[in-house]
């Protein structure tokens, strides 16, 4: 075993499907799932004498992202041609930017791990540039020959590249994630990964902690779920570890992770790099964008996460984690705002605990988003509201949840009423709960003046179970420990 | 009849004295007759004359304006629907457009009848018109001669007297110097005015399409009908339609013609400086002053040009690799052995001898010394050209160093070859319109033609120019001995 103690390097690229109706350079449809070859049309199928126009849609989401980063929006970029040979490739090459990209710079503050151990972290962006999708090579079904589908051919994409910042596969998931929220937040990519609408790329590499060279880097192609972006960069570090022990250097390479055996491949080798003979497309003019377009754009965009969060924190009292958390989308951020403004600021943090908590959990169990939850921010607020005047204990607030989720009644206060659910405050009533269960346990009453703290609860537990759970808790517990004489 | 000029043509139309169903018939005859001349890759006899009866029917009601019922051919660059559109090569030898370029639909709906697509060097690259899977084009004047190129077909079309009027295309020459190496008026406009959609690319930011005529008065109907924005072409310039025959009357008084001193030394053969000089005293007799001006930057025209254009090349071709339509080899093992036969197989040695350069100074380490460097000529070279028209109206000169030559002559040096367009690759790089008229005969009595180079937007100028040559003149009404 060596001493070395080994730092992470992590750069990520990732590809955002912008959410055009048409694609980048032709007027076919991007809409997802149709037939093979049913959405490419003359120019996605680089006939003869074909031109490309670009889609001003795609320029303005460009717009949308540079701003959203604190990025630079070039007043004038290129469109250049990458040429290589692939039969999902019509042309023989990508028209995407080189030398001059539509968005230069910009940061991402994102959260990276929970509780206490929790921190913030800023990490660089270095561009953004605009590029067309290449079809699809099937090579199933076809008898020992290749399908192409050239319907992807074409689709608008917002290549994000990111300055080697991320030190560890946490940081590199937590930017993905935060980057993920973003494209979805000022609604430029729908975000659908199984579909390939937002696809990472890590470049990762490691080096003796101290050093302040890069070690050399594998990069990491096509990883469509944050899962196999946290499986293929933990399993790449150790790899160039064991490497590098072992006395071996790590080549420069392009690496493919295989999810069903969690390993990462080559799949070729720097010296079988492409040389791409990048230049400027010809048949494209210099995108030009004037100031007044990127103002129009900016007036138009919605409050960004990072200063809905820190609204949230001023003006609720939140913590950093949960305004990061309740702005992780904006569906979130929304639902938490209309809760608050229906239940008071009086009532912020209870709100986010219950949308953090009762609500996420059982979105996440029914596989809802938030934008469709069946308990509306108006129902959730009322049941808060119940939950801070008294009226219902915690646990009872849970079963009025679970019944506003299966449509039981129009609010909470509904529920309570038919179901009888009201918090008992009448402390003559308690009064006469705690002392039936002191009668039926004088072993419980006998341990708790021997000191064991634990039979209180118990007794405390009886006496719920004797209202049903209706007693409110407090006066639960005064009486008993005056009844107790401690 | 089909002998005629276009505005005659239009005029006996119009008055019922022929219809374009027996004018298309002495087209196709006419075509039939000259087929050794091999003009035309594809004749479409069928559908040229259904386009006539249509087109006699607009006239019976009186529709449309000077080009319905005209006979046209298009140059085989022009995608045209359902009619192949080889470009000349064997890699396209089987395809057939499923759409029309914007010059092929606009000149449909301006009526004119295509009667065919016309030979040309492969893929638009070439002088000579040798470079053709179909074989090479001959001159009218002299069989034994070359055309010149790459739009040879559609000028020895309309030399022959086949078609009054055909399209072109000129990436450094390539309407200019086969209308002077045939005798025929040729037009290549501002870069940007004429649609590039559907015309299959060869230097994108070089190709510019264009008209053939016998005459600058011809040639200006035409433009008219073809030129306009394209929202489909983002290199089309977003102006106005115009109407080119607008200033074809003006008087050539005070007209300030300039003439490039590096243009009229070495390398201009005796007889086409002889034939140059008489023209420009006919332009003296006609009010105009002649002045020298100096293009210091065009001896680098070729070398930029041979950098750039193949650069496009090797980009714009690479589409060519037999996956999805075009030649594919019919045996082959691997993906990469699939690429490499048919491209081997669709290409020409000339076409192969670009995309090989094109591929080199766009290689990584070559770039900058290369394509960067290229660039950079070109800006000096269009400084040179907005100097010169600085004190001049028009720049005159030579469009070709000689008059054509013999078939296989040049074949060997491609260098040779490449120089022959010297006087023409210089306004590509520049962008600016040029235009080439009949100007008198070299010592063979070959046609020699007279070039004209304008400021951006000067076409109507440039025809002005050249009709009022013409009304004074009637080189541009010999005909070669075939017709």
């Amino acid at each position: 075993m060596s001493q070395t103690q080994w730092e992470v390097v992590i750069g990520l690229e990732v590809h955002a499907q912008l959410n055009t109706a048409s694609k980048i350079f032709s007027a076919a449809s991007t809409a997802f799932g149709a037939e093979p070859n049913r959405q490419a049309c003359g120019v996605d199928l680089a006939l003869p004498g074909v031109l490309p126009v670009l889609n001003r849609g795609a320029v303005e989401r460009a717009i949308r992202f540079g701003l959203a980063i604190g990025g630079r929006v070039a007043e004038k970029s290129i469109f250049a041609r990458k040429n290589y040979f692939y039969p999902d490739l019509p042309k023989g090459y990508q028209i995407s930017q080189f030398e001059r990209p539509v968005v230069e710079g910009g940061t991402l503050t994102l959260r990276v791990g929970e509780g206490d151990k929790a921190y913030e972290k800023r990490v660089r962006l270095t561009r953004a540039h605009l590029e067309e999708d290449a079809g699809k090579s099937l090579h199933e079904d076809f008898h020992g020959m290749s399908g192409i589908d050239l319907n992807r051919a074409g689709t608008p994409l917002l290549e994000i590249v990111s300055e080697p910042d991320m030190r560890s596969s946490a940081e590199a998931v937590a930017y993905a994630k935060a980057l993920h929220g973003l494209v979805r937040w000022i609604d430029i990519c729908d975000g659908n990964m199984q579909e390939g609408s937002f696809r990472c790329d890590a470049n990762v590499s490691v080096r003796p902690r101290g050093q302040e060279a890069f070690g050399t880097r594998r990069e990491i192609k096509n990883l469509n779920s944050f899962r196999f972006l946290q499986q293929a960069i933990d399993y790449e570090v150790q790899w160039q570890i064991n490497e590098i022990e072992e006395g071996r250097a790590i080549q420069q390479a392009t690496v493919l992770f295989d999810p069903d055996s969690g390993a990462t491949r080559m799949m070729r080798s720097k010296e079988d790099a492409h040389d791409y003979r990048y230049f400027p497309d010809p048949d494209l003019l210099p995108l030009v964008i004037p100031s007044t377009w990127i103002e129009e754009v900016k007036a138009a965009l919605p409050e960004l996460p990072a200063a809905l969060a820190a609204r949230f924190q001023s003006d609720f009292g939140l913590s950093a984690y949960d305004a990061t958390t309740l702005t992780a989308s904006r569906e979130t951020g929304q639902f938490y705002l209309d809760t608050v403004a229906a239940a008071g600021a009086a009532n912020a943090k209870l709100c986010a605990n219950w949308i953090m908590g009762d609500l996420a959990a059982r979105l996440n169990k029914a596989e809802r988003d938030v934008a469709d939850s069946p308990v509306s921010p108006i129902q959730l607020a009322g049941l808060v509201i119940r939950i801070a005047d008294n009226t219902v204990s915690n646990a009872i607030a849970k079963k009025i949840f679970e019944a506003l989720w299966q449509g039981e009644g129009a609010s909470a206060d509904e529920i309570i009423d038919t179901q009888g659910l009201k918090q008992v405050t009448d402390s003559g009533a308690i009064e006469a709960l705690v002392d039936e269960v002191l009668a039926a346990n004088p072993k419980s009453v006998e341990e708790f003046r021997a000191g064991k703290e634990k039979a209180f609860n118990a007794l405390v537990g009886q006496v719920m179970k004797a209202s049903k759970g209706k007693a409110n808790p407090a006066q639960v517990n005064e009486l008993l420990r005056r009844k107790l004489g401690a | 009849m089909i002998d005629s000029s276009l505005t005659e043509l239009a005029a006996a139309l119009a008055g019922r004295q022929i219809s374009s169903v027996e004018l298309t018939r002495q087209a196709l005859a006419r075509i039939a007759a000259q087929k050794d001349l091999n003009a035309f890759i594809t004749v479409d006899e069928a559908g040229a004359l259904k386009a006539a009866q249509s087109a006699d029917e607009r006239l019976a009601r009186s529709e449309g304006g000077p080009l319905v019922g005209i006979p046209l051919a298009h140059k085989d660059v022009f995608c045209t629907e359902g009619l192949a559109t080889t470009c000349g090569s064997r890699m396209l030898a089987n395809f057939v457009s499923p759409y029309d370029a914007q010059v092929v639909s606009l000149l449909r709906a301006a009526g004119a009848v295509c009667v065919g697509k016309t030979n040309m060097d492969e893929f638009a690259m070439g002088s000579s018109n040798e470079n053709s899977y179909f074989g090479p084009v001959k001159n009218p004047w002299d069989p034994g001669r070359i055309p010149g190129g790459s739009s040879g077909g559609s000028a020895v079309a309309v030399a022959a007297g086949m078609v009054p009027i055909a399209t072109g295309t000129d990436t450094g020459g390539s309407i200019r110097q086969p209308a002077s190496l045939c005798g025929v008026t040729g037009i290549k406009p501002t870069y940007g005015v004429v649609s590039r959609y559907g015309m299959v690319a060869y230097a994108s930011s070089l190709d510019q399409g264009g008209a053939f005529a016998r005459s600058a008065q011809d040639c200006a109907l035409l433009l008219s009908a073809m030129a306009g924005f394209d929202p489909r072409d983002s290199t089309s310039l977003d102006r106005a339609a115009e109407d080119y025959s607008r200033d074809l009357d003006q008087p050539l008084t005070g007209l300030r013609i300039g003439l490039p001193k590096e243009f009229f030394a070495e390398g201009l053969a005796t007889d086409v400086r002889a034939a140059l000089d008489g023209a420009l005293a006919e332009y003296r007799r006609l009010g105009a002053t002649l002045i020298e001006v100096s293009l210091p930057n065009a001896r680098l025209a070729i070398p930029a040009y041979y950098v750039i254009a193949p650069a496009e090349a090797s980009s714009n071709l690479s589409r060519f690799d037999g996956v999805r339509y075009g030649h594919r080899a019919a045996e082959y093992g691997d993906l990469q052995d699939m690429y490499r036969r048919s491209r081997a197989e669709g290409f020409g040695a000339e076409v192969k001898r670009r995309i090989l350069i094109g591929t080199y100074v766009l290689s990584h380490g070559y770039y900058d010394a290369y394509y960067i460097q290229a660039q950079k000529l070109r800006r000096l070279i269009a400084q040179d050209f907005a100097a010169a028209l600085n004190e001049c109206d028009v720049i005159a000169g030579p469009v070709s160093p000689t008059t054509a030559w013999r078939i296989g002559e040049k074949s060997d040096d491609p260098v040779q070859m490449y120089l022959s367009d010297i006087y023409t690759i210089a306004v590509n790089l520049a962008g600016l319109p040029g235009l080439s008229l009949p100007a008198g005969a070299g010592a063979d009595g070959l046609p020699v033609g007279l070039q004209l180079i304008g400021n951006y937007f000067a076409e109507a100028r440039l025809l002005n120019v050249a009709h009022q040559f013409q009304l004074a003149t009637d080189w541009h009404r010999r005909r070669p001995p075939v017709v």
